[in-house]
């Protein structure tokens, strides 16, 4: 009994931090599919949502609702700044300058976050309390709850996005063939900073909803982007199933490991995923090899 | 297992065989079921309207790509998936429609690259200035300024390639294939956006590379410089071999003329 | 023939100018600044080599060193090996991985090579930290015995010094040379267009692997020389943000030069002992360097430079030649 609570324990906590990473994951398959960018910075919106959310409501003392409203607004806002001033002027900069940039980027804002919150690890408050509810002998923590809730709405409200409305239409026509899509008239730059806009509001809300389970610093943005790159790695780079599915099976993986082989080696785990996904099948786990163009 | 040498009636034998290449994009066939012979020292053009495939078979031959099915024979020998740098050792070489040159290389430095197959030092002699390697580099200077004399940009020697003017560009990817001493040049759209000057020069130059015995695959939209240059010449169109023949009996070929037209 | 004399020159000059400054700052607290250029500097060359020449970015190349530097202080402190020995070892056993690693990680390209080489640097940092009973893990390992040439001991600063230059400078040279031959330009054909470096006959596969391979091993003798100068090291310099100062290094000091590398070290050493009053916020100005660096001087100081030598040359000579 004691053991299949535990392994309960493990399978849920693995699941709600899949689901933030899978969250992650589709923030940079927006922005990859929108301009062919990694966004190395996409870590730091996840930092901000929980930092801002924090600090609006330790320091400002506003309730959590507006809290939360206003830190995806102002991390929303630091990614379009982010896009004008270091994505737009670049156009046909070499993948190893935009690599450069975007690091250059986060870790600039990890050290303005450093000077303006300091370095300490700060503890969140949970949506709707900490005290743990019983299901069927197992306990669970009502913010699990609140992950898997809004992770299912952004799931769907992204696929509904990007299926239905003129807009998320006109995305993917830029992400499938940018210079067509200009053509019919469809302005690839606006694409651009909304595929930036959507990208730090989901990461933002991703980092303000694991923020009351695991804490947060200034510094969390580095792991947590890794992880959510590493599950859209092995959806495929898709802002879909395949990255849920990927942040999913990366949380499992490394909860199951963390809990049964090693903790101390838990962040090692993803990145041996990682590693193993882009040596043996880089396309991702669901999809078919393509010819890449020469 | 030796397969006999495929001779024409001329006697010429035929250097490089593409047999019934197949390749398929995701859902698009770009080339099917594509057969042709390249005969020993000839010009042979290659033909069609855009889309046709004709990059893509480019890019078969020199093993950037893998073909779906078929293979490619060079003299006797199967080269069908074949690595580009092994096939560049076996004297396979071309020139690219959207130049790819290295273009924070000065155009020596760009045409030495081309020796790379003509010399082997390795890193450890490369670092130690081993004299052996003194030697080479002086080898591979000599030569790849003769290459440069041959094509007429030996004056433009030290400056970046990224600067060069670009009809002189497409000049320079041909003296950095020269430089390889390769069998087979295949050149693809080597007059696209040269002026009228510079591509009657470029003929010259075909010309003169052909003289020297290396045999010519050359893409082609320019009709004039292709009638002017080619011995044979294969029309691929929507994927498929259309027609094959003489200049002159490519330009009577009714099916020929109406996928011309039809494409406008 | 110009070329490679004035090479010589620039070269002589340098090693000279290296051997002669500590004459000037004798027990002065700017030789260990200088020490630690120099170890810098051999990591910014061997980075150089990679992402310079190459075109392949490595995130984590502090891996590389940290390996080195472990290699080094476990077996010296551990089984009592000899630091010269223990150096060798370090810089084969680094070689070694890099060379297995690199088949797999360097068929990818660009951002995905970027994660990779990130992820492979957290792996080994989480290994420095979790493998307490070889490593003392994260407090560190210390004793580590100094460098030693039969009685000479390289337990000062002065002597530290030369040994660390001696050998970053015979590697500026090697590195050099390659980068003149047809290695160096078949490196610089991958960066420009792989495929077309390729086509030529360059087996870019192969050659890349080489050199991460030589790459590592520069990192982790550079590593070895720091545990056994520092005698003391722990995992923190080892981690993801070394991985990055060291990319700052090169492309501030410039892609593709290897005394833009020196460059770029020295700055890098020496920025935080002027920007000791920010503490730790000197990652916000790496931050706005790489940025800045790479959207308006991708070249790197020492091309900047190079052209304010050449405008100011041309003056003089302008002015010369209209006197004569
Ligand atoms: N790597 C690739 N992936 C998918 N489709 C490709 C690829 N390369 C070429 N194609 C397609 O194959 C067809 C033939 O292209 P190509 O060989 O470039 O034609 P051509 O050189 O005759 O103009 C085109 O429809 C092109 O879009
Ligand atoms: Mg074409």
């Amino acid at each position: 009994m004691d053991n299949s609570r535990q392994l309960f324990q493990y399978i849920l906590s693995g699941l709600s931090n899949g689901a933030i990473y899978a969250l992650i994951g589709f923030g940079f398959a927006i922005i990859h599919n929108a301009t062919g960018i990694i966004n190395f910075a996409q870590g730091e919106f996840v930092m901000l949502g929980g930092m801002f959310t924090l600090f609006f409501v330790a320091f400002l003392n506003l309730p959590l609702i507006p809290a939360i409203i206003l830190a995806i607004l102002v991390s929303t806002i630091v990614g379009i700044v982010f896009e004008r001033l270091a994505v737009r002027p670049l156009k046909n900069a070499k993948p190893l300058s935009i690599v450069i940039i975007t690091i250059g980027a986060s870790i600039l804002i990890r050290g303005i976050a450093m000077l303006v919150w300091g370095k300490d690890t700060h503890a969140v408050p949970a949506f709707s309390g900490s005290n743990p509810l019983y299901i069927v002998g197992a306990t669970i923590m009502p913010q699990h709850l609140w992950i898997f809730a809004i992770a299912v709405l952004i799931i769907i409200g992204n696929k509904i996005f990007f299926s239905y409305s003129i807009i998320g239409k006109a995305m993917r026509a830029c992400a499938y063939n940018a210079q067509a899509a200009s053509l019919v008239g469809i302005d690839v730059k606006t694409m651009v900073l909304f595929s930036f806009i959507i990208s730090s509001a989901i990461g933002s809300l991703a980092g303000i909803i694991i923020a009351p389970l695991t804490m947060t610093s200034y510094d969390v943005g580095i792991m947590l982007g890794l992880k959510g790159f590493c599950a859209v790695i092995i959806g495929g780079m898709s802002s879909g199933l395949g990255t849920v599915l990927g942040g999913l099976l990366l949380g499992l993986l490394e909860s199951l490991g963390a809990g049964y082989l090693s903790a101390s080696y838990k962040d090692a785990i993803a990145f041996i995923i990682l590693l193993l996904i882009l040596f043996i099948r880089p396309e991702g786990l669901f999809k078919k090899k393509e010819t890449e163009r020469v | 297992m030796n397969l006999p040498q495929a001779k024409s009636e001329k006697g010429a034998a035929a250097v490089l065989r593409i047999k019934n290449i197949t390749k398929i994009f995701g859902g698009l066939t770009a080339l099917e079921d594509v057969s042709f012979e390249v005969k020993d020292g000839s010009i042979t053009g290659v033909i069609g309207p855009n889309g046709a495939g004709k990059t893509t078979l480019f890019n078969i031959v020199t093993g950037l790509y893998s073909q779906t099915s078929g293979d490619v024979y060079l003299g006797d020998k199967n080269i069908s998936f074949f690595a580009p740098e092994t096939l560049a050792g076996m004297g396979i070489v071309r020139t690219f429609q959207n130049v790819e040159l290295f273009s924070e290389m000065t155009v020596l430095e760009n045409v030495m690259v081309g020796l790379h197959t003509k010399s082997k030092s390795g890193i450890i002699s490369c670092a130690f200035k081993l004299p052996s390697q003194i030697k080479e580099e002086k080898y591979i200077k000599e030569k790849a300024m003769h290459w440069l004399e041959f094509t007429g940009l030996a004056d433009h020697a030290d400056i970046e390639a990224a600067n060069l003017p670009f009809g002189k560009g497409r000049i320079l990817e041909i003296s950095r294939a020269l430089a390889v001493e390769p069998q087979v040049i295949l050149m693809d759209e080597p007059a696209a956006g040269l002026n009228s000057l510079e591509t009657s020069q470029l003929a010259m130059l075909i010309k003169r590379i052909r003289q020297s015995g290396i045999t010519i695959v050359l893409v082609e939209h320019d009709m004039e410089l292709v009638m002017n240059v080619c011995d044979s010449i294969v029309v691929l169109n929507l994927g498929k071999k259309l027609a094959e023949g003489t200049p002159r009996e490519i330009q009577e070929n009714q099916e020929v003329i109406a996928a011309y037209l039809g494409e406008g | 023939m110009t070329k490679e004399k004035r090479e010589i020159i620039i070269f002589s000059i340098f090693t000279l100018a290296v051997l002669i400054i500590p004459f000037f700052l004798r027990g002065s607290y700017y030789l260990n600044v200088l020490v630690f250029i120099g170890i810098n500097t051999l990591l910014a060359v061997a980075l150089n080599l990679l992402l310079g020449y190459a075109g392949q970015i490595s995130l984590g190349h502090a891996a590389f060193f940290g390996l080195g530097a472990y290699i080094s202080g476990v077996l010296t402190t551990r089984f009592g090996l000899d630091p010269w020995l223990v150096l060798v070892i370090a810089a084969a056993a680094s070689g070694s991985l890099a060379f297995i690693i690199g088949f797999p990680i360097l068929k990818l390209k660009g951002h995905y090579l970027a994660m990779a080489t990130l992820g492979l640097g957290i792996i080994m940092y989480i290994i420095f930290n979790e493998t307490v009973a070889v490593t003392g893990g994260p407090s560190g390992l210390s004793g580590i015995p100094n460098m030693h040439l039969g009685a000479l001991i390289f337990d000062n600063d002065m002597n530290n010094y030369y040994l660390i230059w001696i050998i970053t400078l015979i590697v500026m040279l090697l590195s050099i040379n390659l980068s003149q031959s047809r290695i160096g330009r078949a490196l610089r054909a991958i960066h420009n267009s792989e495929v077309a470096a390729r086509v030529m006959g360059v087996n870019a596969r192969i050659l890349k692997v080489q050199i991460f391979t030589v790459s590592a091993l520069i990192s982790a003798v550079a590593g070895s020389l720091y545990a056994h100068t520092m005698t003391f090291i722990s995992p923190a310099s080892f981690g993801f943000n070394f991985s990055v100062e060291l990319v700052t290094m090169v492309i501030i000091g410039g892609l593709g030069s290897i005394y833009g590398s020196f460059l770029g070290a020295a700055i890098l050493t020496v920025l935080p002992e002027f920007l000791r009053v920010l503490q730790d916020f000197d990652i916000i100005v790496y931050g706005l360097l790489l940025i800045i660096m790479t959207m308006y001087l991708p070249g790197g100081l020492i091309n900047g430079l190079q052209k304010i030598v050449e405008f100011a040359a041309g003056k003089v000579g302008k002015r010369g030649g209209s006197g004569a």
